[in-house]
Order: C-alpha cells, then structure tokens, then sequence
C-alpha cells in the first residue's frame, strides 16, 4: 500500500510539472509575440527555443503520466477521461510552438497600425489560456470551481476571435497592404495567434465534460 | 461421514451459491471499475466472510433455529435444497429472490409438514425485518452520501489522492460487508443443521473453544470462499458494470451501508448493549444482502434528487417477500413427503 501511496505522489508530481509547462509557454508564447512586433529577434529566437524545449518535456511528460496511469492502475474508471484532457491540453502546447515556428518562418510584416490589434490579440489568447491551466488544475484538485475558470475561457476566446475578426477587416480594407498575397499573409497571422484560445476553449470543453462525469 | 457430507451438501450449495452471488453485492463494483483486483478481493471476502460466520454467527442463526427447530439430519438437508432449488428456478425466471427468503420459506414447509406450531413472535421478526432492512439500508445510504459529499465539497483533495483514498475506504468497507454478510448469512447456510448439529464442541490450544455450531459455521464459510473463489468474478463483473453503474465513492456508500445493516440484524454484542440500555433493538434475521444493496442505491437516488429510480424493481421485490417463502415452502413439503416415503428418511 506504502508503495501506491509513492506511485500516486510521484503522478501528482508529474501532472503538476506537466500543467506548469503549459501555463509557462503561454507566458514564453506572449513574450516571444511581443518581442518579435518590436523587432527583437535575437530574444524571439531564445523564445523560440525555450518554447520548444517546454513542448518536447511536455510530451515525455505526458507520456510518463500515461504509462503511469495504466500500469499502475490507477484511476480506473476515469484515466480516459483524464488522458483525454491532458492530450488536448498537450495540443495548446503543440500550437504555441507551431505559431512561432511559423512566425519565424514566414516572418510577416505587421504595419504600425496593427500592431497594437496584435498585441491585444496576444494578450487575450494568453489570458484564454492561463484560465485554461487553472482549469485543468482545479479539475485535478477542487472540481467546485471549475466552471470560475471556464466561463473565463469562453469569455477570452469570443474576445480573441472579435479581435481576430477586426483585424482582418482592417488588413481587406488597408491602404498601406496592396497585394492579395500581403493581406492573405497577415491574415493568416492572426489566424494563427486567435488558434490559441479556440485550442483552450476545446480543452476546457473536455474538462467540463470530465468534471460533470466524475461528480457525485 | 459420508452421509453426514451428503446431508450437509444442500447447505453447503447454498453457501457456494451465496459465494457466488452475494460476495459480488459487497466488491462487485471495486472489481468492476478496476479499483480492487479480484484475487485481493476474493481473498478479503473469505477471510472476512469466515470471521463473521464462525465468531458471529450465532445470533441470526439461532433466529432461524428458534422459528423451526428441524429434528432429523435429511429434514435439514431437505430444507436447504428446497430453498436451493428455489432459488435456482426463481432466479430462471427472472424473479426477485433472497435466499435469506427462501429458507425461512423452507423451514416452514418443514413446520407445517412435520405439525409443529409455528413461533408466530420470531415469524413476525423476521418479516418485519425483511421490509425494514432495505427502509434503514436507503436511511444509512442517504445520510452517508449526503455526509460524504459535503466533506468532498468542502475539502480541496487531488483526484489521484482521493482515488487513492476511495481504493483504501472499498478494500476496508467491503471486509466489514463481507464480515456483517458471514455473520448474518451463515444462518441461511448452516442455521437449520444447528440444532442438530453433528459436531461436538472442541479446545484448540487452551481456552479456544469451537462449538458444533461455530464448527458448522466453519465449513459453511468455506464453502461461501470456495463460491467467491470459483464464480463470483463473473457476478461481480454483472454487478458492477451492468445493474447499478455506481462510481466508485458512491459504491462505497452502498457497500458501508449495506454493511451496516447486515451487520445490525447479526450483531448479539449490540443487540445485547440496545436492550440493557433500555434502547429498541433489531431482531438478529438474516436478511437479504441484496435487498440491502438496492435499499442504499435507492437512498442515494433520494439524496441526489431522486434520479433513475426503478420503482417497478422495488415493487417486485416487496412480491418477492411473499412468493420466494410460499414456493419454497410449497416446494419443501412435497421434498419431505418423497424423503419420507420414497426414500424412507427420518425427516421430523
């Protein structure tokens, strides 16, 4: 019994890791964004590596708690449903490495004037996903107070994707942006960055779902 | 010796039957949801299941003994396979059965055949027992659920902590479960061969004393281990999965629950502290652990709001009060009169 007592101590010490990193490569993802629009690009790209040694963690991490939970048999009658939220909350992780990879790669040219709409872009995705952590963390220990962080979510998510909207129409109707190609190009940026908090709002869905089917 | 075994063998089936059956009420839904491996929880129910028959099986048996005092060795044996084959054919045909039900049933078609009156007190007992089991299982149910949900939504634990804890509280709820059924059941197995019990009463060691009686207990809790060991993975898995889908926390609360009243209607220490203190006590019957199982699912389905309640499963149970003892007793009379004249048997 002393040796489940351990077993489940060190899972808990695992999925804590692994929420940790989550929440911060959201921090990592909001500083790497706003570096890369004010032009710091030696510091974006020590973003980017930090973004991607947090995701590749993540994975052994994730992949630790898996093999832990079915070995050990512990949780039984709802490790799927916990693995299912740890997947998807692996997939915010993935998308944060992916938009700044893609940024990096792409390196879209934002106008002064968009700048500050991509800047709020990136705060409310953030914001959207630090709840999103909170959440998963509240579903692991205090399920009463989930629903505090995930209308939160829901909340960033429709402001991420009013910002997102409002981007775009300023970039189709841009003077400065004169080729299709150029105003496809910042489109897709922010399409990229609102990705963020429309991941988060599926994590949360899960969570939700997860919490109602493991209450009394 | 081997009459005596022949003899012996209907209350023995009974016991592997109750193994078999009602060894699941207790782990059915820890085994099922993986919370509890099946050879631990084989190996806890024995154990539990023998304790509580051998040191605490005298009262609910003495019950049984009270209300038919069965003379003659193939009259004994004679009840116990008409409770048995009632079981058996009821359960056939889908209907709600106790065993507990069916041996009272064959007692007094052992009664009524060998013209002895029948002890209207204990028969009134042991009715009101059978309708007030399930009532005061639903009552613990209810408290406890609502007792344990208010704790978990006021105390901040993690779900791998809690997962833990519910794991220990199953292993620890189902050893008191099966140690209140062997107490309480062991009657239905092994109570009509008491008073003539063929084993004489032995010292182990010294001052550890075995009567005929706890030494029937015996053999009957192995029997009830060997039905664990050999069939209950199978109910157990039914149990868990498909009739009641508890989680686990709330297959807690009827495993505790269940316990308790188990316990209550075979505990001659309580019993005896409630009438020297002046206080109502229960009559020690065995009751139908069943009956106890679907009386805390029913109190748990109150205190959340009265969801999914099978009212048409708790109306064929209150039948089955009245069915179960008419066949077997029916069944039990026509068992005598062939022992007797086909087989020229000393049945009374």
């Amino acid at each position: 019994m002393s040796k489940l007592f351990k077993q489940t101590a060190y899972l808990i010490a695992d999925i804590d890791s692994f929420l940790d990193n989550i929440s911060k490569a959201g921090l990592l993802f909001g500083l790497a964004l706003r570096e890369y629009l004010e032009g710091e690009n030696e510091r974006f790209h020590a973003r980017i590596d930090e973004i991607a040694e947090l995701e590749s963690d993540s994975d052994v991490l994730r992949r630790e708690i898996r093999h832990k939970l079915y070995s050990k048999m512990l949780i039984p009658e709802s490790r799927g449903d916990v693995l299912n939220v740890l997947e998807n909350i692996d997939n915010v992780i993935d998308t944060t490495k992916k938009v700044v990879f893609q940024i990096d790669i792409e390196r879209p040219s934002i106008s002064e004037d968009l700048k500050k709409d991509f800047q709020e872009l990136v705060m409310t995705s953030q914001n959207a996903l630090d709840f999103t952590v909170k959440a998963a963390r509240a579903f692991f220990r205090d399920s009463e107070i989930i629903n505090d962080y995930v209308h939160k979510v829901y909340f960033y998510e429709h402001e991420a994707d009013k910002i997102e909207e409002l981007i775009k129409r300023k970039v189709f109707s841009s003077e400065e942006l004169t080729t299709l190609a150029e105003r496809m190009h910042i489109r897709d940026f922010a399409t990229y960055v609102a990705s963020l908090s429309d991941e988060s709002q599926a994590v949360c869905e899960r969570v939700s779902v997860a919490a109602v089917k493991r209450s009394l | 010796m081997g009459s005596l075994l022949l003899f012996l063998s209907g209350g023995l089936f009974l016991g592997w039957s109750l193994g078999a059956n009602d060894a699941a009420n207790v782990f059915g839904t820890a085994v099922a949801t993986r919370m509890v491996r099946f050879t631990l929880a084989a190996a806890i129910s024995s154990i539990a299941v023998i304790t509580g028959a051998v040191y605490a099986g005298a009262g609910a048996a003495g019950t049984l003994g009270r209300l038919g005092a069965i003379t003659a060795l193939p009259g004994a044996f004679t009840v116990t396979i008409a409770a048995a084959l009632s079981v058996f054919f009821m359960t056939r045909l889908s209907l709600p059965v106790s065993t507990s039900q069916a041996v009272v049933g064959g007692i007094l078609g052992w009664n009524i055949y060998a013209g002895r009156a029948v002890d209207y007190s204990v028969l009134i007992d042991i009715l009101m027992s059978w309708v007030l089991s399930p009532v005061i299982a639903a009552v613990i149910g209810f408290i406890l659920f609502y007792f344990i949900r208010f704790i978990l939504k006021h105390l901040t634990i993690h779900m791998m902590q809690r997962d833990l804890y519910t794991r220990v509280a199953l292993i620890i709820s189902g050893a008191f479960g099966a140690y209140s059924l062997g107490a309480n059941n062991i009657g239905n197995v092994m109570g009509v061969f008491v008073p003539i019990s063929p084993f004489p009463d032995i010292t182990i060691f010294t001052g550890l004393e075995f009567s005929g009686a706890q030494m029937l207990f015996l053999l009957g809790g192995i029997a009830i281990s060997v039905g664990i060991f050999t069939y209950s993975k199978r109910v157990m898995e039914t149990v868990g999965s498909e009739i009641f889908k508890l989680s686990p926390i709330t297959a807690f609360v009827v495993v505790l629950s269940s316990g308790i009243v188990l316990f209550l209607f075979a505990s001659e220490g309580l019993h005896d502290w409630l009438v020297n203190s002046g206080l109502p006590a229960l009559p020690l019957v065995p009751i139908s652990s069943s009956q106890a199982v679907v009386g805390s699912v029913v109190g748990i389905g109150f205190a959340r709001g009265m969801q999914n309640i099978r009212y048409k499963l708790l109306i064929k149970i209150g039948a089955g009060w009245a069915t179960t003892p008419a066949v077997a007793g029916a069944l039990c009379f026509l068992l005598l009169f062939f022992m007797e004249n086909l087989f020229l048997l000393n049945v009374q």
